[in-house]
């Protein structure tokens, strides 16, 4: 059997969920202090790859990355294409997967005790100390629950990925876009297999998470 | 040592306006919520900004909108107790008082500084816990120990005991007192509740909508507090519109009646107030026939809610409290109250 898909799959999830964890976070942290109006539009943008078809976020994708276009153009200067090749994947599941990281992280930031940071500024302490030693940790449930969250929609993201990267074996090929093609070229039984290890995976997953937070709270915390 | 504010800020239709100089000592600022008192703290300790005006801290420029400084919260040299005390819940005690002793480099002097505190403020048996298990006074001391270490020139206290249930509120009222006596700080405290601030703070300043209207050494101004805010806020039940009539008599038009007064009584005279603990059947002055309307039954005294014979239809009843074991089995049909107990309230 060929591994390709499972692996490939896991590093587009692994490195578009660290770009997802630090972009959704600083922008959740920074569209919090906004005046209103700034922040309703910026929320909107920031949301809809959640609500619209992930097809056509990657339609989106190939007008503005793809190699006929102006900017994958000035990319392919440097050797860069994401279109028909596997760190393509990064970023179509980035986008998808950017609004769970994005919404749950302020959700977090807006529930968090203000006081807390004052009275760690009124101490001496650091803004940048304040942000990641007390805001970060209270606020590490959320984040937690959006990290993952976020790492799973990457893992399982089919649209916007076979629009961007497409299907081809030992190349581009994920977990969700082979299961695809095995059903439609009648491959029943190897279908069923990768279906299996999807199962798996989302199981892992999820039992991590609650082990997690029940460590969490016997840690102390809130 | 001197705390000098003079700011002004808008909110909405709210506005701040904030004039006091505080020589030393500790001072209270007492007020009913929302009237602007932790909006104050927090101009003083850099968390807000005002519009304008200028905030000194023993010689040093905290804020001064004329020349654009705004000192950071982090350099004003200024500690802030938190009502809900704020303590990092992914701390332990030990680690939230180090966090007070961030600008300590001295690793040896840091850690014989963390251990002082915990020893002061008691809490070396809770320094390994988390904030959620300890107790409420607990938590206060370790906030309080926290701000302590950082060696902040002047004290900020929000509501510091209004998290807590009545009994342990003073025992712990006994305990900061003793911590605050003991440290010598510089002391802004803001509360509304009148025993507090008469228990703990040396002087006073009475605030009402954003202004404050009152300041002075707390015994006097609890015996004489001058305006209709300031009587209600430090517990006067009866207040009523008055004019004056005499060099030393008010006539109050609600219940019909003249009282003497000791005081002289000057001319801009807005109202009086009657604390409902200074009647007394035996007194000869200012002795009016009274109907009692209403009786409450409290622990350790009686309250007895009553209206003068000529009093206006509509007019809120009179409070008179008394212990209970002076409570008489026949009411008094008179009631009189010493000429130097009537309080001469003018205008704020």
């Amino acid at each position: 059997m060929d591994w390709y898909p499972l692996y490939n799959s896991l590093r587009i999830a692994f490195f578009s969920c660290i770009i997802v964890f630090f972009t959704g976070i600083f922008a959740a942290y920074y569209v919090a202090r906004l005046p209103r109006a700034i922040k309703g539009i910026l929320d909107v943008i920031f949301t809809l790859p959640m609500v619209l078809p992930p097809t056509v976020c990657g339609y989106f994708l190939l007008i503005l990355l793809g190699p006929k276009r102006p900017l994958g153009i000035f990319l392919a200067q440097f050797g860069i294409q994401f279109a028909m090749t596997w760190y393509g994947g990064i970023v179509a599941s980035a986008v998808v997967a950017f609004p769970l990281m994005y919404r749950t992280a302020r959700g977090a930031f807006e529930s968090f005790d203000v006081n807390l940071a004052y009275s760690g500024q009124t101490l001496g302490l650091s803004n940048t100390y304040i942000f990641w030693r007390i805001r970060m940790p209270a606020c590490r449930q959320g984040i937690l629950a959006g990290t993952v969250l976020a790492f799973a929609r990457a893992l399982g993201e089919y649209g916007a990925t076979s629009m961007l990267i497409g299907y081809v074996p030992g190349r581009t090929a994920t977990i969700s876009t082979t299961v695809y093609q095995l059903w439609r070229t009648n491959e029943e039984t190897e279908a069923f297999k990768w279906v299996l290890i999807n199962l798996v995976i989302s199981t892992i997953i999820l039992l991590t998470v609650n082990m997690l937070e029940r460590k969490n709270r016997k840690a102390g915390g809130l | 040592m001197s705390l000098s504010v003079h700011i002004r800020k808008k909110l909405g239709e709210f506005q701040l306006q904030i004039d006091f100089e505080h020589p030393q000592g500790i001072i209270g600022l007492l007020g009913a919520s929302g009237c602007g008192k932790s909006m104050t703290l927090k101009c003083i300790a850099g968390i807000v900004k005002p519009d304008e005006g200028r905030i000194m801290l023993n010689g040093r420029v905290l804020f001064d909108s004329d020349k654009g400084i705004n000192i950071k919260p982090q350099e004003r040299h200024v500690g802030y107790l938190f009502q809900n005390y704020a303590l990092f819940p992914n701390m332990t005690v030990e680690q939230n008082i180090l966090c007070g002793l961030c600008k300590e480099k001295n690793r040896q002097l840091k850690k014989q500084k963390m251990e002082d505190a915990l020893g002061v403020m008691e809490l070396t048996g809770q320094r390994k816990l988390y904030p959620h298990q300890l107790s409420g006074g607990q938590q206060q001391r370790t906030a309080l120990a926290r701000m302590l270490v950082s060696e902040p020139e002047l004290l900020l206290l929000d509501e510091p005991f209004s998290a807590l249930d009545s009994y342990l509120r003073e025992v712990l009222q006994t305990q900061v007192r003793a911590i605050l006596g003991k440290y010598g700080k510089d002391v802004l405290m803001v509360s509304h509740s009148r025993d507090e601030v008469y228990y703990i703070c040396g002087q006073v300043a009475v605030m009402n909508r954003g202004k404050i209207l009152n300041i002075g050494k707390t015994k006097e101004l609890f015996a004489d507090p001058g305006s209709r805010t300031a009587a209600v806020l430090t517990g006067c039940k009866n207040v009523a519109d008055a004019e004056k009539t005499g060099e030393y008599e008010v006539f109050v038009p609600d219940w019909g009646i003249s009282l003497k007064t000791k005081e002289r009584v000057k001319d801009n005279l807005c109202a009086v107030g009657l604390r409902a603990h200074y009647f007394n059947p035996k007194t000869k002055d200012n002795q009016f026939p009274v109907i009692y309307s209403d009786e409450r039954d409290d622990p350790f005294e009686t309250r007895l809610l009553f209206r003068y014979t000529s009093q206006r239809e509509g007019t809120p009843d009179i409070w008179w409290r008394l212990p209970k074991d002076r409570r008489p089995a026949d009411m008094p049909e008179q009631l009189g109250i010493a000429p130097s107990n009537v309080l001469l309230l003018y205008p704020e």
